[in-house]
């Protein structure tokens, strides 16, 4: 966003062109090549900031905020794996890799997961063993590239997680730029040193969803159907994704909004693909209701989730569980304000950092630097990250006991309203004071 | 000998009593009778078994093998050997596309002809084909070696990593960054072991090398035509 605090009045800058744009152009010129970055869309979007509770009055009855239980645990793959995933809370670590992370910060989501009973996710380049030794839960993530992937590590996974895309690059791939390749990573995903590893955007040995379907099988047979397999999309046409997903044979599915995160992707794609996250809720639940599974394969809803409101509200539009990428990194350091002044020496600032595919993260969380990574205490991050999720948990209860739930999955879109006609059509919730949903005939 | 009846047994009960061997072998040697082209058979192993599979056999068969050395006697669907750590897996027939995608070791053999994207992503593993291979194939190719006794279809070792590929017959087309290189002695060497280990009665100095320019290794804007 233009900040016009700074300029003379009576100047008046272009809407269409403002100075993020003319800087765009300008860098674009100088360059010739398309910007990459990390972190998520920095658009405005419709979000979940455009929904209200109805709390309880007359005609709802409310809990005691301090009192009375609410539950927050949750059980993930009860459709057919033989040990489904308890969670004691309803958020979970969204997948990022050792390779886009330190080792650190990938040890530090492990702790902080496991301090709250939640689980964390590999991601793309394979299991490390200190994410495996610090997380009592760890989701194994199945991606295009199967860079570093092994069947001993998919039956040491206490779940399968074959991806399909991400919120930030529906239909896109990945490249992990030669900067950020040790011989550690490198030896990982079985490429040379300092060469750029490109993840592929489809899976190599199998094309749409009847072969999704058999792949499925596979792991399942590989695995003994011991544990859940999820599979990820990127918000996009989110009813059909969610209908074949189901169809397909997934446990679980976990739908990641536009908002989501990524560690090296163009600004144009992160931008201007795919949908919020606010809007695929509805669609996968309506999926999820046609064809009788909502509650039996669970629904895990990703991008752009901050806080514990954030959370509550996913839940009453029907989502089992969310998981957090990029909170959980600002949690554990990313983007302090402590190394402001380090932020300016490469061309940024803190809040505004997203050059993960750098490697130069002065925070030590994006980057294989053993300098910088020093820089992250790993049982401290941990211990920060189950502070921000303790927060979330408690967040999200006070609002449910508002509403009269003694359970995070009993709230209900009855609960919201929404406070912009955009987010109303897209939460399918009425516009707040009056009984009017867009887009439901009436 | 332990004979498992795929038309009396489940794919299911067959890989759960192949995987029990990883625990206590106590049964070396398979037959696996009337596959009939069912997916997911003998995937998943971690033992030192031998193990016949007498006719077609689906998707993904002998998918992630450890250790196991698996003949099928027959053709086989998509993905035989997918992600196969070691081992080896014999294909009496034809293979469809993506042979050997992703794997890490091991031996894959196809005794006739492969499809589309045969090798997609090999991560190390060696796969010897005695007939022709399909479009793509070794596409985004990175360790291991890749030999084709028949010719080569459309866009051979596309995004090539550090696959060598050796190909006797005639090749459509190559890939991005894939060129033909120089058969020095060592890689003679290389292809006369990859054709004893697999049995191929072939001579080595007929074939052609392919493999990487490493021009496409770190991506440059004066390359993007070739994206």
């Amino acid at each position: 966003m233009s900040n016009s605090n700074d300029v003379k009045d009576g100047l008046r800058e272009s809407a269409t062109f403002d100075r993020n744009t003319m800087a765009e152009i300008r860098r674009a010129a100088d360059t010739g090549i398309y910007d990459i970055r990390g972190f998520g869309a920095k658009r405005k979007l419709p979000h979940f900031d455009d929904l209200l509770f109805l709390g309880a009055s007359m005609s709802r009855y409310p809990l005691e905020g301090y009192r009375e239980k609410c539950n927050t645990s949750v059980t993930l793959g009860t459709r057919y794996a033989k040990k489904p995933i308890e969670l004691e809370i309803p958020i979970t670590i969204a997948g990022m890799s050792f390779g886009a992370l330190s080792a650190n910060a990938k040890e530090a989501l492990g702790r902080g997961a496991n301090i709250m009973g939640t689980s964390t996710t590999t991601g793309d380049g394979g299991m490390t063993p200190e994410e495996r030794g610090q997380s009592s839960k760890l989701v194994y993530q199945y991606l295009p590239s199967r860079y570093g992937m092994n069947p001993d590590d998919l039956r040491k996974a206490d779940a399968i997680e074959i991806v399909l895309g991400q919120g930030a690059k529906p239909g896109g791939g990945g490249m992990l730029l030669g900067q950020k390749i040790t011989d550690r990573v490198a030896g990982m995903r079985t490429l040379p040193m300092g060469v750029d590893q490109r993840s592929a955007c489809r899976h190599p040995d199998w094309t749409g969803p009847d072969d999704l379907a058999i792949k499925i099988l596979e792991l399942r047979e590989i695995t003994d159907w011991q544990v859940p397999i999820y599979i990820k999309v990127g918000a996009t046409r989110t009813y059909y994704d969610v209908k074949l997903a189901i169809k397909a044979g997934a446990d679980v599915i976990v739908v990641d909004g536009m908002q989501g995160g990524t560690a090296a992707t163009q600004d144009v794609f992160i931008e201007n693909v795919g949908i919020p996250t606010l809007a695929a809720i509805p669609q996968a639940v309506q999926a999820l209701q046609e064809m009788k599974m909502h509650r039996k394969v669970q629904l895990i809803v990703s991008g752009g989730i901050r806080n514990g409101a954030d959370v509550a509200k996913c839940m009453a539009l029907g989502a089992d569980a969310v998981a957090i990428g990029t909170a959980a990194l600002v949690a554990m350091g990313c983007n302090h304000p402590r190394y402001d002044e380090e932020f300016k020496k490469i061309g940024s600032a803190a809040g505004f950092y997203d050059d993960y595919q750098d490697g130069k993260d002065p925070a030590g969380i994006t980057t294989q630097d053993p300098e910088l990574t020093k820089r992250l205490d790993p049982v401290d991050a941990g211990r920060r990250l189950a502070n921000y999720l303790n927060v979330l948990v408690l967040e999200a209860q006070t609002l449910a006991r508002a509403c009269g739930k003694n359970d995070l999955r009993n709230l209900e879109p009855e609960d919201l309203v929404a406070l912009t006609v955009e987010s109303a059509a897209m939460a399918r919730v009425p516009l707040a004071g009056t009984n009017w949903v867009p887009g439901q005939g009436f | 000998m332990k004979i498992i009846n795929l038309e009396i047994q489940a794919v299911r009960d067959l890989n759960q009593a192949l995987h029990d061997q990883s625990i206590k072998c106590n049964e070396r040697e398979w037959e696996v009778l009337c596959p009939k082209g069912q997916h997911n058979i003998a995937c998943g192993l971690d033992q030192s078994l031998t193990i016949d599979i007498k006719g077609h056999a689906g998707y993904y068969c002998a998918g992630m093998n450890k250790k196991a050395h698996i003949t099928v006697h027959g053709n086989v669907g998509q993905g035989v050997a997918e992600n196969m750590m070691s081992g080896t897996v014999r294909v009496k027939g034809d293979a469809s596309q993506a042979a050997g995608a992703t794997a890490h070791g091991g031996l894959l053999v196809v005794e006739g002809n492969a499809g589309a994207r045969c090798g997609i992503s090999m991560k190390g593993v060696d796969i010897v084909v005695k007939g022709n291979v399909g479009h793509m194939s070794c596409f985004m190719g990175q360790a291991g070696s890749l030999v084709v006794c028949g010719d080569a279809g459309d866009a051979l070792g596309d995004s090539l990593y550090e696959t060598h590929i050796y190909v006797k017959g005639e090749v459509k087309s190559l890939g991005a960054d894939c060129i033909k290189k120089e058969m020095r002695d060592e890689h003679i060497s290389e292809l006369t072991e990859l054709l004893n280990r697999a049995g191929v009665d072939e001579n080595p100095t007929e074939f052609k090398r392919y493999g990487s320019a490493r021009q496409l290794y770190n991506f440059k804007v004066d390359n993007a035509s070739a994206y």
